[in-house]
């Protein structure tokens, strides 16, 4: 597809922009373009995501460091149980269908947009 | 922090990682206000300790979903590294437009690609072949 790297490129410009505007991870824009304009199925698009946060987090993370404004051992503290519930997560997404993960998603991002709203 | 801090802290800690497996989100939506409502953090802060949350989160995360069959690695990194590019357009964009145009924009480009999503699965009724 010779339109995959535009595509993707867009995608990933638009969750930066996202994230450096808002201060939230890019999730809630990689997931749902990459069903719409990669084709793929919703829980492709959210474990690619996932890998996508990774580098994204990560750069945010060293940047922030950089700064002095990053408590690790807080950020670990929360990250254990992140961890566990990530598992858990993964493992709940297993055993519901595509739909019915679309529909969970469609209502993050109708919440996302009503806190920008109001 | 007492007790009662300590609980809201970490459930809410596990809340964000189960959407994170769930949606493949970081969970940034929940770790910043459980930061700042539970471990007495400021915004600035907060934002910023989350983002070591969000690696644990993705990178477990990641290593689960490519269990299953769910990770394609080379279009999640692809996004990841030229993910800069936005950050730039960003902070253009944050000195050129009003802050609430920008809020308002953003939010309905997610009402927008809600609808989109809503239509591609096929909800609330069932999709009509195109």
């Amino acid at each position: 597809m010779p339109s995959r790297l535009p595509r993707l490129a867009a995608i990933a410009t638009a969750a930066g922009a996202f994230s450096g505007l808002f201060g939230v991870g890019g999730g809630t824009i990689i997931v749902p373009l990459l069903v719409l304009w990669l084709g793929y199925e919703q829980k492709e698009a959210t474990g690619t995501s996932l890998a996508a946060i990774i580098v994204i987090g990560g750069m945010a993370a060293a940047a922030q460091a950089a700064y002095g404004n990053v408590d690790l051992a807080k950020g670990l503290l929360i990250g254990l149980p992140g961890a566990a519930g990530v598992v858990a997560g993964a493992a709940i997404q297993q055993r519901i269908s595509h739909r019915a993960v679309a529909a969970a998603f469609i209502v993050l991002l109708l919440a996302s947009a009503a806190i920008l709203i109001f | 922090m007492d007790a009662l801090d300590w609980t809201g802290l970490l459930a809410l800690s596990f809340a964000a990682g189960t959407a994170g497996g769930l949606l493949g989100v970081g969970g940034g939506v929940l770790f910043v206000p459980a930061l700042v409502v539970f471990a007495g953090q400021s915004q600035l802060g907060a934002q910023a300790t989350s983002l070591v949350a969000i690696v644990v989160v993705s990178l477990v995360g990641t290593w689960r979903q490519r269990g299953y069959g769910n990770v394609r690695l080379r279009d999640g990194v692809t996004v990841g590294l030229l993910s800069p590019l936005g950050v730039l357009a960003g902070v253009v964009l944050a000195n050129a437009v009003p802050e609430r145009v920008l809020e308002l924009s953003f939010a309905a480009v997610q009402l927008y690609i809600a609808a989109q999503l809503a239509r591609e699965v096929g909800l609330p009724s069932r999709p009509v072949k195109r």
